[in-house]
């Protein structure tokens, strides 16, 4: 049995050989790494695509030096067509959404972290888990791979609404190759991530070493558990969707053409498919995606603000069960997205009913939040920072949400930059909070080095007040009628927005720029940083009890015992100001709720 | 991994977990393969139905002979099969190794044959001008959505009969255990049960009325 020999393996000594050790490894901690090397170059392709866009928002002119070079069509002489634009833009919410926020809070700190959080030497299946990271690897590949194919990349966005995104090449650039690219780089995306579920959801419930029962797991560990409960249904829809796009780009089939479609004065051959199908697979997958993207940040932070705040949430079940709440409504509210598409209108009432349900685990979570903050002793650092300023983006991205569960209201608001603002703030800049915060709490862990404080803080301040600059002005914007996925606001209308226009692309640029800090601090901590203790942040879980960095089999020929809850600080009757997972040591807690 | 191979590696670790389920790894992983698997089944069959519902010309082209008695004959095979994987799984659990192998391979060739009836079936449809797009009925997308829905299922069957031939010859030269055979065994059960989603909603809703 193959599985069994990597598992005797694992028992002894890591494989031999550097293919084996760095980059086919078994072991879930390089995995993890990799996932994260994986995020860190799609956000740094990501966000280039973003200040390209940005810069010819507010410039519609501008020539951007070398862009040529991407797209001789796409860019001549450095200035976006109008399709271009829409083309980087469709790869920019593709790589951030799959590739960057699907992938580093779940699958990176995931596989790193679960495992030794909740005492385990490895997943179960650490095939699978390699296979895991290699499909999405060549998922990343095939996709990026349309920028190079003749027409470019598609232009139909992240969401691939239909016809668009199915008649092919006659739709527009990008729509023939470049789209079939994108249908299969997500199938295999899919394919990816329900491996990694697999391995999350056995290794929390089988491979928990002794007394760490389900209450005593981590809020990290419960958040990456119910994300996978998530991916596990939501990427099995995803993925026949994109099968099915794919068969009517290469089979002929029209799933998702209407009949009679005239597209540049030719009738299409299609006929009788459903554009309304596509919306209704790709939401059932979209709106789980979104709480994949998040739920884990909310895991990190909780995580993170506990142990610099030296106590419990004020409840961890309650904790617990509104983030699986959420996972259970994020099924039932996805039609909040298609209030204008043309169903049946009171389809939009039975979903938005649920949306607003939503609201109420997400107010629960923040409640606790504030409620566990208020009055405690925060140390400031920038794990803490960056925590609270999730907390800050989720509640301020959350707030608009309220008005968009409406179908009255986001009858004018939707496809504007209203919408853009609420999940810039809510999803990608509060999920990328989340990975800021997770990288500067267990970067001391993963390489034995400190990152260095001072630079951490300035790029917090200079990633959230930019944040904020960057996309509060979206939602003023968007009341005012500035429509979204345009690329250029010519419109007479539209021309008192512009100034606002540059603001942000001013901003965009100095907030992208600001990231160099971080990159700096992480290269440079790596090799030079302060070296760091077992446990620099007196922390309690288990993956703090093992030497930084970790050895190969994580807690070495011990077997870990846990005899608490996860977050016992300021106890009574301890020795210190904390009492570790596995510490024997009896202490007279009320907290140990057992 | 099963439980039991992780006594063989390590005898101090399984008494060290605590698993209060106490569902083995490799059936808890199999159960949640069902369960995202039967999300995607789920998914092609709601979209199948959704484009019934809006396509005013859905053909219902299937007479009783052949193609229900067609379906009838397959869904009698697979039943069968799903009696003797379960038979297979029972002998395996008492030790009986070689009765346990006639079953498993019983399956297979069940399996195999309920492959062959269907690939005729598509052979004759494909002969009477169905095609993904076209057929000579009605809506164009009849053919797409029943040989994506039943090819579906087909793959799950042929890959079933693949791991049954695999799993049972490894489990004669001892290197996976009745406990694998039961995993197995949920997943043709699963495929079994797929199948009498597949009969009322892709054949017999579209019987000639
Ligand atoms: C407070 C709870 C929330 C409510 C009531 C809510 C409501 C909505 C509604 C009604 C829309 C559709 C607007 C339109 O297209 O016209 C929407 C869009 C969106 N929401 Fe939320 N939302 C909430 C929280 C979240 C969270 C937590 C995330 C992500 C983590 C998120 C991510 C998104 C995204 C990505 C879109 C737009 C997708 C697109 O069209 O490209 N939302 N939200
Ligand atoms: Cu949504």
């Amino acid at each position: 049995m193959h599985d069994m020999s990597a598992h005797a393996l694992q028992h002894h000594a890591p494989p031999p050989g550097f293919v084996r050790k760095h980059i086919f490894s078994l072991d879930h901690k390089v995995i993890g790494e990799q996932y994260y090397g994986l995020a860190l170059l799609a956000v740094l392709i990501g966000m280039v695509l973003s200040w390209i866009m940005r810069l010819h928002l507010a410039w519609p002119d501008v020539h951007i030096p070398g862009l040529q070079l991407l797209s001789k069509n796409g860019a001549p002489g450095g200035v976006l067509t109008p399709e271009y634009y829409l083309q980087l833009m469709t790869m920019h919410g593709t790589i951030m959404v799959f590739f960057v926020l699907t992938t580093a809070p779940f699958a990176a700190f995931g596989n790193y972290f679960l495992p030794i959080q909740v005492g385990a030497e490895d997943m179960p299946f650490p095939r699978f888990n390699m296979m895991s990271f290699w499909v999405t690897f060549v998922s990343f590949c095939v996709a990026v791979a349309a920028f190079f194919v003749p027409d470019g990349p598609p232009l139909s966005g992240w969401t691939a609404y239909a016809p668009l995104s199915a008649l092919g090449a006659i739709a527009g650039p990008g729509q023939g190759m470049g789209q079939v690219l994108w249908a299969v780089s997500i199938a295999i995306f899919c394919v990816g991530q329900l491996l990694g579920a697999l391995n999350f959801i056995t290794t929390t419930l089988d491979m928990r070493c002794k007394g760490m029962s389900l209450m005593r797991l981590p809020l990290t560990v419960w958040a990456w558990f119910i994300t996978s409960c998530m991916g596990l249904t939501a990427f099995a829809v995803l993925l026949p969707a994109c099968i099915l796009l794919f068969l009517d780009h290469v089979a002929g089939t029209s799933f998702f053409i209407p009949g009679d479609l005239v597209v540049s004065d030719t009738l299409q051959p299609h006929a009788g498919g459903s554009t309304l199908l596509w919306q209704h697979l790709f939401w059932f997958f979209g709106h789980p995606e979104v709480y994949i993207a998040i739920v884990p940040g909310m895991g990190i932070v909780s995580h993170v603000l506990i142990t610099n705040m030296r106590r419990p949430m004020l409840s961890h079940r309650v904790l617990i069960y509104s983030m699986g709440a959420l996972a259970f409504l994020s099924y039932m509210v996805y039609g909040h997205h298609m209030f204008v598409s043309g169903m049946n209108p009171f389809s939009s009432l039975a979903f938005s009913f649920p949306t607003l349900a939503i609201t109420i685990p997400s107010t629960i979570i923040v409640l606790i939040w504030i409620g566990s903050l208020y009055g405690s002793k925060l140390r400031i650092n920038s794990p803490s920072l960056f925590a609270l300023g999730f907390i800050s983006l989720f509640v301020s991205g959350g707030v608009s949400g309220f008005f968009l569960a409406q179908p009255s209201i986001d009858i004018i608001l939707h496809a504007t930059y209203f919408v853009v603002g609420h999940f810039h703030l809510v999803m990608a800049l509060a999920a990328t909070f989340g990975i800021f915060a997770g990288t500067y709490f267990w970067f001391p862990k993963i390489t034995g080095r400190m990152m260095n404080e001072t630079l951490g803080k300035i790029h917090f301040w200079f990633t959230f007040v930019g944040a904020y600059c960057i996309f509060m002005p979206f939602h003023y914007l968007g009341m005012a009628g500035n429509v979204r996925r345009y690329q250029a606001f010519v419109d007479d209308f539209m021309q008192p927005f512009i100034p606002v226009h540059k603001f942000i692309t001013v901003a965009a640029l100095v907030t992208g720029g600001a990231q160099i800090l971080f990159l700096y601090n992480l290269i440079y901590s790596r090799f030079r940083g302060q070296p760091a203790s077992e446990n620099p942040w007196q922390a309690t879980s288990l993956e703090w009890t093992i030497p930084s960095p970790p050895p190969f089999n994580n807690f070495g020929d011990r077997i870990p015992v846990v005899y608490h809850d996860p977050y016992q600080y300021g106890v009574d009757g301890a020795s210190d100001d904390y009492v570790m997972q596995d510490s024997p040591e009896q202490t007279q807690s009320v907290r140990d709720e057992k | 991994m099963s439980q039991a191979n992780v006594v063989a590696v390590n005898p101090a670790e399984h008494t060290e977990r605590s698993s209060p389920f106490a569902i083995p790894t490799k059936k808890l992983a199999m159960w949640l393969f069902i369960v995202s698997d039967a999300a995607t089944f789920a998914a092609c069959l709601v979209a199948y139905g959704f484009l019934r519902n809006g396509t005013p010309n859905w053909p219902t082209p299937f007479k009783f002979s052949p193609t229900v008695l067609n379906a009838m004959a397959m869904t009698f095979v697979l039943i069968t099969s799903g009696l003797t994987m379960f038979l297979g799984v029972r002998a395996a659990k008492s030790t009986d190794k070689k009765m346990a192998l006639r079953w498993v391979y019983l399956t297979a060739l069940l399996g195999a044959v309920f492959a062959l009836l269907h690939l005729r079936e598509w052979l004759g449809m494909i002969h009477a001008g169905v095609r993904l797009f076209q057929n000579p009925w009605g809506s164009g997308l009849f053919g797409a959505a029943f040989f994506s829905v039943t090819g579906l299922h087909l793959l799950h069957v042929v890959s079933g009969v693949v791991a049954l031939v695999a799993v049972g010859s490894r489990y004669n030269r001892g290197r996976y255990n009745a406990d694998d055979i039961e995993v197995l065994g949920l997943y043709w059960h699963f495929v079994d049960l797929v199948w009498m989603f597949v009969v009322p909603f892709v054949y017999l809703m579209n019987v000639a009325r």
